[in-house]
């Protein structure tokens, strides 16, 4: 077996953001929310990820705003503790161990230095019964403090954290369970319970959903399974209580909200609705719909300016108190299951799969962050549940990224199936996709599999679909039909079957010359140019599961997996089996860029990676127990860069990057010790700086500041190759205000120093001279990126390559603006 | 907040012709004006001079109608029995007509009585023409002889005896004095040369030859005999260039355009085809109502005549370029786009403040319905007279939208009489459209679940429901009809699809798998 050597399994992006409710701070210019096992602060305005709070060991289980700091947040985990951080610097200031999981956090103005958590009950960790309990938080210095008194106020509450609430300015707190409303009065310590018939006259289901209790008056309100709001008054005695209801959702309630001034209450559901209801007003209603889906949370910043709901499908939504949209923060969107592949787009090289129902989303693995949405079925989604709606099931790209295929599909009952195949053509003024041909059922069954000729040099696009009605068919772009008006479409070149047997797998090979379907256990090699059958291989017993062509020098194998656990490897050349070997192969996939191919079979309840050459008997690189379940779903993505790994381990990462989805949909990557070392390097040069007001100045100082830490990254290096400007405006920044000379005194300086760096246009009629001296740096600069290779080579260490032509041009670009800017100052 | 996304009106793809430039030239004619003759029409001749008059023969009269009268200007009515293949001389002053009762008469367009009889022939004289010195006659007999007559005294001047059957066809060449071909249900076509005693040149149709015709520079003839139309190169000896079979019955009459870029053919199949004579192919298609006997076209395409043997004669005129004309000058009465956006994009000044208006979606009646959540009234939108009738793809994509919504049932629910009938109406009309049969089978599934209970209690849903079984019954047989002419038809293909031999090497062969099989290719319908 090869060793690792540096190769680990990571998760790469694409974290829930929508499990807890999400905070937004009390100058509302930052957004705080849970993400896996960190922390996310993004920005309001520009939805951008500013800081991630690392530090917990588990899932973090909720955000809370520190009452009496409001420049400090508690987050709470199930590893037992709750961290406090500072979050405009992103500093982690102490940790609390309570030593039991803690589900949620709760805190109040009025419980000064006491913060209230969910935690299972104390005897049994596994218990299914939790319990709300008061931590009195101990005053100390140190970071790590053990909070040793904890003090139970309710037992038996919900892991939900919405279904506990904090009423009138934190004089009693209100917990529901079931049909139970449990109200605990701090003062009396008294706790009254109120509880709802399991179903009234009508069918309706009362189990209590959500709690939101009014923060100036006595009231809460409770949202309910079957849609309705009630809101309770007069609760502190046991029989005189009252309720009002209000119902307008259909289906349940899964968040509530009251303003922080109390005059209005914000409800949300599976109907993707924000309704706002005016307090003591019921009948005004003001709607907000089409928000994309099933409303999960929502959240008021403190001054009521701006509403937050997350969604059901990763997304957290900023809404200002005008009832608009501002501000969309999307996550990638992980279903159930992914049904189409995992595909990477040539031109965005961002990952594509199917996100929300009937969209694809394009999902950028750099900066994981969600590109974009692009609807393919082009319906109005009806929330409701139950409903069956079109799904997309196949997509797929030809070579250059110009055409996309899609396969809807929607399977009402069993008989009717509804299949929409569409092409899609890329559209380079708008740089997204546009519909260019509908096929409504291509097939009368399900499609199995489809796939672009990836030929880069043919003419005519081709694309192969196969169906369970045992057909396959070639799909070609047809020239414009008899009206001028239309353009090219595509239209079915060819249908081919073989002894009615249904076809599985299609694949091209590497030029395009022959296509391979498999048939159950037979595969048949057709030729696309005549689509004759060229020759059938086949290996039983057992049916094929994938098949994949070989790349670059081997693309005279074709490779295929059995359903019983066989790995074949076919000579095209001689059309004869050349090499086969005995494991369960889950997934087959070859890399586009190189010859290398990649199986995770399933043994043992794990999934072991192994990365081979079809033209060499002995694996380049393998790995035991990548993780526990199957691996269905992977894919290779190109590098933006390649890397420069001499070990031969890992020199299969170099110059793509392996991805795959785990059995829980968990995103993970293939990463070499080296790449994150400059993974981490790089993040640390480029914290984004938000508290720098945007004055011209700034924009100035900005500019310089982004193009130096790009020629720091270039010449991390030849140091010399920094320009002198960057460095003293560097020097001047960092330099605390007392310390500096004058300002007078530095203008001019700081002024020259900005001019050295650039040629002014205006200083270029005058001087000749130094405008043919800068044409000469540029000149140097520009012949720089042909020749580090070999100094690298002789540092051997990890560095990140020079910039490129295009960088530079932008670099000068930059440059001269920031002249103009000044000229004009002048 | 993504805008409301409007219901996806499903495009079919259009069939039937494609309007091209000829079709919109050959429909470019007025409603056809039907002329009642006394039996077959068998002979349309326009005369060569303005304003061009055309002689119709049908049964024992020639009727001579100008270009715009619905009466006969005059008729011949001196035949003892049916009258054959009246023509006009070249200066439009005679004209010549056979008899069943085999005498030739020669008639001045002006006169009433024949002015010569041409007696020899023993039996029905089919063929008349003029030869183009305009002094000589052609003609073509039942009794197999083809003769030459001089027209001052009424003589023979050559006796052809060499076809072996009927003579039914025949045209006297334009250009040369001498030649002319006949065309014989013997099968064969014959040029002759009236300057030696027999014919020139022989091509063989091989059915019995109805009608000839030759192209204004002679170079090529042009027959056509049972089903075919075949065109022959003079110049080349008569070699066969090319053999046209678009009808399924005898084409009778042959015809060319003015511009000589169209041919066209009548037939018992009661269609004429017009051919692109460049490259032979059919660019469009008249239907008649009977079968057709003649076809004869005005110059200039002015119009088109065809006689029938239901002794109707039909004449289509041109549409004049002032009747198009008015069409046009009817839209422009309406208001001008320009009137409407007028102020639609103005540009912003630099101290303008802009007040950002949402943009207003427009959406369709049914889709506002739709988004609200209305679906019983969406659908009555969708089931409008209107767009019933007009647009029935609308009303079936908004049931079909309303079948995803899974609320199709709740919008047919609850209806009267009235309105149940128009909805039945409606799948009635359009059940068994194959581009809308699968949404209105749910749909009829529905109607009968939700009013099972009610049939029997008003007698006009009741009559519907029964013409809806009788219709689905009617289809179900047709498809098994249908189905069976496939499966007729995947025998014959497997039986004639050569057997194809994969190339196999020893080790797959040992797979113990057999070559491929046929496959079959099959174009596939496709929507844009």
């Amino acid at each position: 077996m090869v060793g690792h050597g540096d190769i680990r399994v990571v998760h790469r992006g694409g974290s829930k953001i929508n499990s807890r409710q999400p905070v937004i701070t009390q100058d509302s210019r930052f957004l705080l929310c849970a993400s896996g096992e960190c922390v996310k602060v993004f920005s309001t305005s520009t939805e951008e990820c500013v800081h991630d709070l690392r530090g917990h060991t588990d899932a973090v289980t909720g955000v809370l705003l520190k009452p009496s700091n409001h420049l400090q947040v508690y987050s709470c985990s199930a590893d037992g503790t709750v961290r406090l951080w500072d979050f405009t610097e992103g500093i982690h200031i102490k940790t609390y161990v309570i030593g039991y999981p803690v589900y949620s956090i709760y805190a109040s103005a009025h419980h000064e230095g006491v913060i209230f958590v969910v935690t299972p009950m104390l005897n049994d960790k596994r218990s299914e019964v939790f319990q709300l309990v008061a931590v009195h938080l101990p005053q100390s210095g140190d970071q790590l403090v053990e909070a040793l008194e904890l003090s139970a106020v309710l037992s038996d509450v919900s892991s939900n954290p919405s279904a506990i609430g904090f009423g009138n300015g934190g004089e009693f707190i209100a917990s529901a369970k079931g049909l139970h409303l449990e109200v605990f009065f701090f003062k009396k310590q008294k706790s009254y319970r109120f509880s709802l018939k399991e179903d009234n006259k009508k069918g309706g289901k009362n189990t209590f959903m959500c709690v939101a209790c009014h923060q100036k008056e006595d009231c809460i309100a409770t949202g309910h399974e079957d849609g309705k709001i009630r809101l309770w008054r007069n609760f502190n005695h046991k029989k005189e209580y009252t309720y009002s209801t209000l119902h307008w959702h259909h289906s349940a309630v899964s968040s509530l909200c009251f303003t922080p001034e109390g005059t209005n209450l914000l409800s949300g559901g599976l109907e993707s609705v924000l309704v706002q209801w005016r307090y003591n007003q019921e009948s005004q209603r003001d709607f907000l719909p089409r928000l994309g889906s099933a409303i999960t949370h929502i959240a008021v910043s403190p001054d009521g300016a701006l509403f937050c709901t997350s969604h059901s499908d990763n997304k957290i939504t900023i809404i200002q108190s005008s009832v608009k949209v501002s501000a969309v923060i999307q996550g990638l969107v992980k279903g159930e299951s992914v049904r189409t592949d995992l595909m990477v787009d040539p031109r965005s090289k961002s990952l594509v799969l199917n996100g929300k129902p009937g969209q694809l989303q394009f999902y950028s693995l750099q900066r994981d962050k969600l590109l974009y949405n692009l609807d393919i079925v082009q319906q109005e989604y009806i929330h409701e549940s139950g409903l069956e709606q079109f799904e997309v099931v196949k997509a797929a790209f030809d070579a250059s990224g110009s055409w996309m295929a899609t396969v809807e599909e929607r399977n009402q009952k069993a008989a009717e199936l509804e299949l929409n195949l569409k092409l899609w053509a890329f559209d380079e003024q708008t740089q997204s996709f546009v519909l260019n041909t509908t096929i409504s059922t291509p097939h009368e069954a399900r499609i199995t599999d489809m796939c672009f000729c990836q030929a880069a040099d043919s003419q005519t696009t081709m694309l192969v679909s196969t169906s369970k009605d045992g057909h396959f068919k070639a799909w070609q772009l047809s020239a414009a039909a008899h009206t001028e008006d239309e353009g090219p479409s595509w239209s079915c070149d060819f249908v081919g079957a073989y002894h009615g047997l249904v076809p599985e797998r299609c694949c091209f090979s590497a030029d395009g010359s022959l296509l391979a379907v498999s048939f159950q256990e037979v595969v048949t090699v057709w030729s696309p140019a005549s689509w004759e059958l060229l020759t059938t291989l086949s290996q039983p017993p057992q049916a094929i599961r994938d098949l994949c062509f070989g790349r670059l020098s081997c693309s005279k194998y074709l490779l295929g997996t059995t359903a019983s656990k066989l790995l074949c490897c076919w000579n095209l050349l001689t059309c004869s089996l050349e090499w086969s070997t005995t494991m369960d192969v889950s997934l087959l996939l070859a890399d586009p860029l190189t010859e290398n191919m990649a199986a995770f079979c399933f043994q043992a309840g794990g999934t072991d990676l192994f990365v081979f050459k079809p033209s060499e008997p002995r694996p380049l690189f393998s790995h035991k127990a990548v993780c526990s379940g199957k691996v269905t779903r992977a894919i290779f993505s190109p590098r933006e860069e390649m890397l420069e790994s001499c070990e031969e381990s890992s020199q299969w990462l170099n110059r793509s990057q392996l991805h795959f989805l785990t059995q829980y949909m968990d995103l993970m990557t293939f990463t070499t010790k080296a790449e994150e070392d400059r993974l981490l390097a790089s993040s640390r040069q480029l914290v984004v700086d938000d508290s720098v007001a945007m004055t011209p100045f700034y924009l100035l100082l900005g500019k310089h500041r982004q193009q130096d830490t790009e020629d720091a990254v270039s010449s991390s290096l030849s140091s010399d190759t920094v320009p002198q400007s960057s460095a003293a405006i560097k020097q001047l920044l960092q330099t605390p205000a007392h310390v500096m000379p004058s300002t007078s005194y530095l203008c001019s300086m700081f002024v020259q120093s900005l001019l050295i760096s650039v040629t002014d246009t205006r200083e270029e009629n005058k001087h000749a001279e130094e405008k043919m001296d800068s044409e000469e740096e540029d000149s140097e600069e520009e012949m720089e990126p042909s020749n580090p290779r070999p100094q690298q080579a002789s540092e051997g260490g990890p560095e990140a390559p020079a910039l490129t032509k295009a960088q530079l041009r932008e670099l000068r670009r930059v440059r001269k603006q920031d002249h103009s800017w000044s000229a004009g100052f002048l | 907040m993504a805008s409301f996304k409007p219901t996806k009106i499903q495009v079919y793809p259009k069939l039937g012709e494609k309007v091209t430039q000829d079709t919109l030239y050959w429909k470019n004619y007025k409603a056809p004006l039907h002329i009642k003759e006394f039996g077959a029409i068998t002979n349309i001749d326009f005369s060569p001079v303005a304003p061009h008059n055309f002689a119709v023969t049908a049964f024992t009269r020639i009727h001579i109608y100008g270009p715009f009268s619905q009466e006969p200007l005059k008729s011949f009515t001196r035949f003892k029995d049916t009258a054959y293949c009246g023509r006009f001389r070249s200066d439009g002053q005679l004209l010549v007509a056979g008899c069943e009762d085999s005498v030739v008469r020669l008639f001045d367009v002006s006169g009433k009585v024949a002015l010569r009889m041409f007696k020899g022939h023993t039996k029905a004289v089919h063929v008349t023409d003029f030869i183009s010195d305009r002094y000589q006659i052609l003609t073509g007999s039942d009794d197999y002889t083809c003769r030459l007559w001089d027209l001052p005294n009424a003589t023979e001047l050559n006796n052809y005896q060499e076809h072996t059957d009927y003579i039914r066809c025949g045209v006297a060449s334009k250009l040369n004095r001498d030649l002319f071909i006949t065309g014989s249900y013997d099968h064969t076509l014959k040029l002759f040369d009236a300057r030696v005693d027999k014919s020139v040149m022989t091509m063989d149709h091989g059915q019995p030859v109805e009608s000839l015709l030759l192209y204004p520079s002679e170079g090529l003839l042009v027959s056509a005999g049972g089903r075919y139309v075949k065109v022959w190169d003079l110049l080349k000896g008569g070699q066969p260039l090319v053999s046209l079979k678009n009808h399924h019955k005898t084409v009778t009459s042959l015809c060319l355009s003015s511009s000589g870029q169209r041919l066209l053919s009548a037939s018992l199949d009661r269609h004429v085809k017009v051919y692109n004579t460049t490259n032979y192919k059919v660019v469009h298609n008249f239907d008649y109502a009977a079968s057709i006997l003649s076809l004869a076209l005005a110059p200039d395409d002015e119009s088109i005549v065809v006689g029938m043997t239901n002794s109707i004669l039909s004449i289509k005129h041109r549409k004049s370029l002032e009747d198009s004309k008015e069409i046009s000058g009817q839209q422009r009465r309406r208001p001008s786009y320009r009137v409407f956006v007028k102020g639609k994009n103005p540009v912003p000044k630099q101290d303008d403040y802009l007040v950002s208006k949402p943009v207003k979606q427009h959406l369709a009646k049914y889709d506002k319905l739709l988004k609200i959540f209305n679906v019983t009234k969406a659908l009555d939108t969708a089931l409008a007279t209107w767009t019933r009738h007009r647009k029935p793809e609308i009303t079936v994509s908004v049931m079909k939208e309303l079948d995803r919504r899974g609320t199709l049932k709740n919008a047919l629910a609850g209806r009267d009489e009235q309105a149940l009938t128009r909805l039945l109406n409606f799948l009635i009309g359009n059940m068994v459209d194959p581009r809308f049969a699968p949404v209105l089978v749910t749909a009829a599934e529905m109607i009968l679940d939700i009013y099972r209970s009610v049939i029997g209690q008003s007698p006009l849903v009741d009559r519907q429901l029964l013409r809806l079984q009788e219709l689905l019954e009617k289809e179900i047989d047709y498809q098994q009809d249908l189905l069976e002419v496939m499966g007729m038809l995947d025998t014959m293909f497997a039986s004639s699809f050569p057997r194809m031999e994969v190339p196999c090497p020893g080790i797959s062969r040992a797979n113990g798998l057999a070559g491929g099989d046929g496959i079959t290719l099959r174009p596939q319908i496709q929507a844009t």
